[in-house]
């Protein structure tokens, strides 16, 4: 490694703001950078992002290379894939950061290979190991971990939320905002965006919530999300569900929390009707306490969760839901 | 029109946990007595979104290609079995323990062989180690438009037109072909096949290549062209000190509260 390492967090937000994983990676790459002596930089694409580059600045960043174009208005693959390539090129760092989320997990492998290297994806720890980078990642459905280095430069990778603590926001932090020309193609896009659909929901909930109450298989059928939902009301929380329920249409399919869905760190976990597969936990292991409700005694997830109830859930969440409501009265 | 869906054999991912062991100095999965191999899941589903479009094109000729094992023939068959018309196995002792880049590399440099072809389709990500790169990169070295996770895919007048999931939603995208699409679970549930389309995949022909009929350089594929290495395979650890909660649905529910309670959880 020559030189101070730079290590560069490709940036998401919303309207003014990065997103929360944003900040994340953006914490994780000080810590980086704090080991190695190095800098850490951000990419922010957009057409209008103001107050952004500023709060980059108050999260860890000490550079962020801004580019605007009417064509990073929103994540397109194609225009995305070829300013951050951009660059990578020009800043040369050593590590390229993003989130695991549809865009980074669209992005990041596409970057790696326009700059001949490699790149690991949904990471869950991402350190110095004697000098060289150790990236560690869920594999075999979430049943297995796997720690892996790169012989070529920079090492790209996606990180999971919440891994890592975003840095309090400090006003005070100075840094430098780099404007970028875009050297997009002259020639349209190959790929045209026709139209997008939003959930009406704000599915960014789901993500920033305390109590998160997820349903699976087990329900049997998509009434039983409307008793999920009024336990997560009760409580405060959202509601979520394994890959089953997403596929078969019981529920909304931005709900899904798994390796190929969301992740979610909330306080409180309440998995109803979930076997507990490896690709499932892959989502929710980090959350701070599992609670398991499951006909099945013999179900994985109740490996997984501190506390467990053996049941059926028509009968126990109705009366769950009543003895949080008596709680919530008496305070 | 001519389809290529790339295919990966993987231990069965709906296998018992239990089923489920790594020989952590050997950094491999042992494979336990029982453990079926399989065609991996979004693969399958890459495979029936190719007879789907062939449905509606009847001209459409459906490559389904591997690079594994011998025993990822069967990957091959199971694909010919749901309806694809031939099969290119690549299996050489010089691809084994490739990474993402020199699988993408090889597969890359297979459909440039076959001459290219319109539509290059695969799984989101191969359920052993979830990566989800292979697609893209045999796209970005083809030269070709990626268009990832896609739920729906219609082919007309010479584009493809994707719906792909996003975080938030969806959207539907447009790419003139020849173009690359990775296949994510939301497509739905791929056919399994019957015993006449079993029978028939007998006779369907699978071509088998080595590095060499590729002209693909030993340095270039497998361990010695890969850019990544494998320092731990391991199990993640697990506590296991769930508590359950006895009683009738009442008992469990004030229980619970109270447990939840205690532990300022609510």
């Amino acid at each position: 490694m020559s030189g101070a390492p730079c290590i560069l967090v490709i940036a998401e937000f919303t309207q003014t703001r990065p997103t929360k994983l944003t900040c994340e990676l953006l914490g994780l790459a000080r810590g980086l950078a704090g080991a190695t002596g190095g800098a850490v930089s951000a990419v922010l694409l957009a057409n209008h992002a103001d107050g952004v580059a500023e709060e980059l600045i108050a999260r860890g960043a000490d550079r962020v290379y801004a580019m605007r174009h009417a064509a990073l208005a929103d994540y397109h693959s194609e225009s995305w894939v070829s300013a951050a390539t951009q660059i990578c090129r020009q800043a040369a760092p050593t590590v390229v950061l993003a989130g695991h989320t549809a865009a980074g997990a669209d992005l990041t492998p596409r970057i790696a290979f326009r700059l001949g290297t490699a790149v690991a994806t949904g990471c869950i720890d991402v350190s110095f190991a004697a000098g060289s980078l150790a990236l560690t990642r869920p594999c075999f459905g979430g049943n297995a971990r796997e720690t892996v280095s790169f012989n070529t430069a920079p090492a790209v990778a996606t990180v999971r939320a919440g891994c890592y603590d975003a840095l309090a926001f400090d006003g005070k932090r100075r840094g430098e905002v780099v404007r970028i020309e875009p050297r997009l193609g002259e020639e349209a896009p190959r790929v045209r965006v026709i139209e997008r659909r939003r959930d009406t929901d704000d599915s960014a909930r789901l993500e920033e919530a305390r109590v998160v109450v997820a349903g699976g298989r087990g329900l049997n059928g998509s009434d039983g999300f409307r008793l999920l939902e009024q336990l997560a009301a009760a409580l405060g929380g959202a509601v979520g569900a394994s890959r089953v329920p997403c596929d078969l249409g019981w529920c909304p399919r931005s709900w899904q929390i798994g390796l190929t869905g969301k992740t979610v760190q909330p306080e409180l976990y309440i998995a109803v009707g979930i076997s507990g597969a490896g690709h499932h936990l892959a989502g929710c292991g980090g959350a701070k306490a599992i609670v398991a409700v499951n006909t099945d005694p013999e179900a994985a997830i109740f490996k997984d969760a501190r506390f467990g109830v053996v049941g059926d859930y028509q009968k126990f969440v109705p009366a769950f839901i009543e003895e949080v409501r008596k709680m919530r009265m008496s305070e | 029109m001519r389809i290529v869906v790339c295919v990966k054999q993987v231990p069965d991912p709906e296998a018992a946990f239990s089923m489920f062991k790594v020989d952590e100095q050997a950094k491999k999965v042992i494979p336990a007595p029982g453990l079926q191999w399989v065609m991996s899941p979004f693969d399958e589903q890459a495979v029936e979104a190719a007879l789907r479009i062939r449905k509606r094109h009847a001209d459409t000729r459906i490559t389904v290609l591997s690079m594994g094992l011998e025993t990822a023939r069967n990957a091959i068959k199971h694909g010919l079995a749901m309806g694809a018309d031939d099969g290119v196995l690549l299996s050489d002792a010089a691809f084994e323990d490739a990474d993402s880049y020199a699988t993408a590399y090889t597969l890359a440099g297979t459909i440039r062989k076959l001459g290219g072809c319109d539509l290059v389709l695969t799984g989101r990500q191969a359920a052993d180690w979830d990566a989800g790169v292979v697609g893209a990169g045999i796209g970005e070295l083809l030269g070709l438009p990626v268009i990832s996770f896609a739920m729906d895919i219609q082919v007309e007048r010479g584009a493809v037109r994707v719906e792909r999931v996003l975080d938030d939603g969806t959207e539907i995208v447009e790419a003139l072909l020849p173009a690359l699409v990775t296949v994510s679970n939301e497509l739905g549930a791929a056919r399994t096949p019957n015993l006449r389309e079993t029978m028939r995949a007998a006779r369907k022909p699978v071509t088998v290549w080595k590095a060499a009929d590729l002209g693909l350089a030993a340095s270039e594929v497998g361990a010695a062209g890969a850019r990544r290495v494998l320092e731990r395979l391991f199990l993640p650890v697990k506590n296991n000190r769930c508590e359950l909660i006895p009683g009738s649905a009442q008992d469990q529910a004030a229980g619970l509260a109270q447990r939840l309670r205690e532990a300022r959880l609510i």
